[in-house]
Formats: C-alpha cells, structure tokens, sequence
C-alpha cells in the first residue's frame, strides 16, 4: 500500500463563537472483506474504523467507520470556535496502525 | 408479520429493482449467492438498540444526490436540527444503508463544542437503496430521517 498520508484542512484563525468547518481526508484502500481475489478467496478486511479528534486533549468529534465507507475516507464536521490551542486528528487502523496529524488554530 | 409492516416503506419501484436483480431484500434473512444484503429489519434492530423511547420520524436531514452514477463514492450529508449546548445535543448519528451487506456505513458522536450537528462523508453502495440516519440526543430521544439513492453501478465486490 502506498504511504498513509492524512490531509486536514482546518482555518488557522477564527472568530470566537464561529461555527469552523474541518475537511479530513487520508489515503486508505478501506479493504471492505467483501471482495474475492481472482483465485476466489475472500480478501480479508482492513480499513480505517475509527476516526477521534480532540481539542488541547480532550475530546471533541470522533466517527466509527464500517466498510461502506468509500476507499480514502472523507470525515467533515464543524467545530464552535471556543479556545485556540492543537487539533490532534488521530485514525485507527484495523491492524492497529495509528496515524496522526495536528493542527493549530488561534481563536480571537 | 414484521415484514410486512416494514415493507410498507419501501416503494413499489424500490422492491421491484430489488427483485429484478435476483436479490429479494423483503427479509435479512434472505441470502443471495455470494451477497446477503442488510435489510430494513437489520435497520430497525439498530435503530432499537439506539434508541431510548420510541424514535420519532424527522428533524434529520440527509443531502445525498438523487442518482448516484458511481456506488463507490457517493457523497452524504447528515445534519440534525437540533441545539448544540452543554444541557441539550446530539450525542451520536448512526448512518445505515438497507441495501449493503452490512447496514451501518458511519457513526458521528459529536459533543457540544461541534457547535452544529452536521457532518459528511463518502460511502460505497451496492445498489439503489434507502439511507437511514438515526440521531441520538443526550436524553436518550432519537430522531430518523430516509432518503432513497438510485445507484446506476454499484460499488460493492470486483
């Protein structure tokens, strides 16, 4: 698999109160175990299956991904601009990979 | 018996696609040869689990695209009418497809920092199908919208 590379698109300064949207995006194959390779064996199942983003540490979205989800797995979600600090984007994979990403964002 | 009440949502378009295509979704114990598809039972018993009371239909919108041409990446939308405050918020939105081998696709859990209870993703579709969205607020209360997606190709094995 090429290189897991997670991409965020967050604004680097808000408003305090603004309601802020957040694009996430990361390259996976999101392996659903449903598909059969050509000598008809199952394909086992490895995708992304949870998605946590927390604000100074604590908690403030996070997804649970099944595998109808599509390959690369896009997640966007608003956040009330409420305090600046470090957006830490973290994705779970199957195999107990952890990908990581942050980004920090002034409120004023 | 069951079934049969909750065929009563599906339209009559709907079943016969379903049927046209060799995969009579009526229960999710019917199986298919080589797919076994949710189905609105498997739907429910989810949406029973969830939910605390009874859910009430609405308050839940679901933005899809009327036709989907590629069942590998259809766009979705959920957005709840409802206050993000400390006291009262949607705590958890449970995206299903009926028409999938497994019905759930995506489940957000926002909290009230989110400020809004609206979230996007990108999801595979084995077929045209209904999408559930079940929203559940702090109290327990939850909420359902459905939207019908026509896929012209679906996105599931290869």
């Amino acid at each position: 698999m090429a290189k897991i590379r997670p991409r965020v698109k967050a604004p680097k300064k808000a408003a305090m109160g603004e309601i802020i949207e957040i694009k996430t995006l990361i390259n996976h194959a999101m392996e659903s175990g449903q598909r059969k390779d050509s000598g008809g064996n199952t394909i086992p199942r490895q995708i992304i299956n949870r998605f946590v983003v927390t604000l100074n540490g604590r908690e403030v979205f996070s997804t649970d991904l099944f595998p109808s989800v599509s390959a690369n797995p896009y997640v966007a979600f608003f956040l009330k601009a409420e305090e600046s600090g470090d957006l830490t984007f973290t994705w779970h994979d199957d195999d107990g990979s952890v990908y990581e990403d942050t980004k920090s964002i002034e409120v004023a | 018996m069951k079934d049969e009440l909750e065929t009563g949502g599906v339209s009559r378009r709907t079943l016969m696609v379903s049927l046209g295509g060799g995969a009579a979704v009526t229960t999710a114990m019917t199986l298919v040869p080589g797919l076994s598809l949710a189905g609105e039972a498997e739907v429910q018993a989810i949406i029973d689990q969830m939910a605390e009371g009874t859910p009430v239909d609405g308050g839940v919108e679901l933005d899809l695209p009327e036709i989907a041409e590629n069942g590998n990446t259809v766009p979705v939308t959920v957005t709840v009418d409802a206050p993000m405050t400390a006291d009262s918020y949607v705590k958890t939105v449970m995206v299903m497809a009926d028409g999938n081998p497994q019905a759930e696709v995506a489940r957000f859990n926002f909290t009230p920092a989110c400020g809004t209870a609206s979230a996007s993703t990108r999801m595979r579709l084995a077929g045209t199908q209904t999408i559930i969205a079940a929203a559940q607020m702090n109290d327990g209360s939850t909420m359902v919208g459905r939207k019908l997606v026509k896929v012209t190709i679906g996105g599931c094995g290869g």
